[in-house]
């Protein structure tokens, strides 16, 4: 199975290089200064849309309003819980990125959160100098190494993702020490302390935290799209850009010759 | 005279005043940005009725947002394709578009509460003026960025809002293309499907 996955994760990584290098001279320019990716299977994706958006109307958005109910003070626990965890994949990739610095303020915040911070519930290492500088992955590590994104496609429940990012959600998987203390529970990894479940458990508290975070958002641009499927890869790609550039603002990741252009024509 | 001379020099002098704040006002997109925030906040209270929010968000798009721009943007390399009709068309298509996404949009903010933070100037073109939504117990802190054109310093105009650093502009511009694109590059699909939505 390892192998398989090997495999399948090093053609994803030369199907994405092909797709980059077959690129003419000005396209490449312009693909690194924005955040434009072509489509895999449009028409295969599209379908996936529909699907995922009647699987959110059934499932996910009831859920997130029943878990809006709950006080305050429980969601932002849970939600810092979540994060708190997910510190242990965005050590990892703050190494192979080279943030050293970042690698060691991340690994304080989950020493001191899980600690003083009853299991990452509260967040004591914010208040302590130690602030949160948001999650890293294998995605964007492959990113930051200067792979391209390759085309655009959407996977049923997972949503959006390029072919750089599936890659990196496969590697998210296997090298997440938080799977190795779970799923495969890894004898050097706090083993016999959690179990299988506890790791699903984590991925669905995450996935309807961040729904619940969003039911305005989505209601607003679905409400304000003419071409919804568009309009969520757009901001899928900007985002992801924005995620691999560590950038809060539009200042470096927009490519400025997008509004020249209206003076100069 | 000495009065005459004395009365002279204070009108001069409340001239000067006022046509250097005019100046002031116009010239820092900071306070620009502000202003409509302040105007925004008194329209989007609760008490008043959705027609009143409309028709006020709609005057302050109108004065302060570089509608034509943004819709020349939006269409990218397609507008140099239009015929003059087609043109005109699509201005009067769009305006009637973007000011309807523009008051949705924003009357889903009951009382916002928005600090202005700072601003960086880009170039002679261009400042980004920063901007916090405060957070509420429905939904977190909310960072937006407003692109303000400075070509004409004394009228500065919006050409984007970046919402945690994602461009509604870029993004309208990709929904756009996917559009037409999906349509053998025929630019009546888009003028439908935006007729179809300022008719919705």
């Amino acid at each position: 199975m390892k192998k398989l996955i090997t495999v399948a994760i090093t053609v994803l990584l030369l199907w994405a290089n092909v797709a980059y290098a077959g690129s003419t001279g000005s396209e490449k320019l312009k693909k690194s200064s924005s955040s434009s990716a072509n489509e895999c299977f449009e028409g295969f994706s599209r379908a996936m849309f529909s699907f995922n958006q009647a699987v959110d109307n059934v499932v996910f958005e009831p859920i997130a309003k029943g878990y809006r109910v709950l006080p305050m003070v429980i969601r932002n626990g849970t939600s810092n819980v979540m994060i708190n965890i997910s510190n242990l994949l965005t050590i990892p990739n703050n190494i192979l990125q080279g943030e050293f610095g970042q690698a060691g303020n991340t690994a304080a915040r989950f020493a001191i959160n899980t600690t003083a911070g009853v299991l990452g519930f509260f967040d004591p290492a914010e208040k302590i100098g130690f602030p949160d500088r948001g999650k890293e992955d294998y995605g964007q590590t492959l990113g930051v190494w200067g792979t391209g994104s390759g085309c655009y496609f959407v996977l049923p429940i997972l949503g959006p993702t390029t072919v750089r990012d599936f890659a990196g959600t496969v590697a998210n998987i296997w090298g997440d020490p938080w799977y190795s203390m779970t799923v495969s529970s890894h004898p050097m990894m706090a083993e016999g302390l959690f179990n299988e479940s506890d790791y699903y458990i984590e991925k669905g508290t995450t996935a309807v935290d961040f729904r619940a975070k969003n039911i305005e958002s989505f209601d607003n641009i679905e409400k304000n799209s003419i071409d919804l499927y568009a309009s969520i890869k757009s901001f899928y790609l900007q985002n992801r850009n924005k995620k691999i550039n560590n950038s809060d603002t539009i200042v470096e990741t927009q490519d400025e010759s997008d509004w020249e252009e209206i003076d100069t024509n | 005279m000495k009065r005459n001379f004395f009365i002279f020099c204070a009108k001069f002098f409340l001239l000067f005043l006022f046509f250097n704040n005019a100046f002031a006002d116009g010239s820092d997109p900071k306070q620009f940005i502000q202003e409509i925030v302040d105007q925004a906040k008194e329209i989007l209270v609760n008490s008043n009725s959705d027609k009143y929010k409309s028709d006020k968000l709609t005057e302050i798009a109108l004065a302060t947002v570089d509608i034509n721009g943004v819709g020349y943007y939006t269409l990218g390399s397609y507008r140099k394709d239009l015929t003059k009709e087609q043109k005109k068309e699509y201005t009067i298509l769009f305006e009637k578009y973007f000011l309807k996404t523009f008051v949705s949009r924003l009357t889903d903010y009951s009382e916002p509460k928005i600090d202005v933070v700072s601003a960086v100037k880009k170039n002679e073109k261009y400042t980004i003026v920063s901007s916090i939504l405060l957070a509420t117990n429905k939904r977190a802190e909310v960072k937006i960025d407003w692109r303000v054109y400075t070509k004409d310093p004394d009228k500065p105009l919006i050409r984007d809002l970046i919402i945690e650093g994602l461009s509604l502009a870029r993004t309208q511009k990709e929904e756009f293309s996917s559009i037409i694109e999906s349509n053998d590059g025929d630019i009546n699909a888009l003028f439908s499907k935006l007729k179809e939505f300022i008719n919705s």
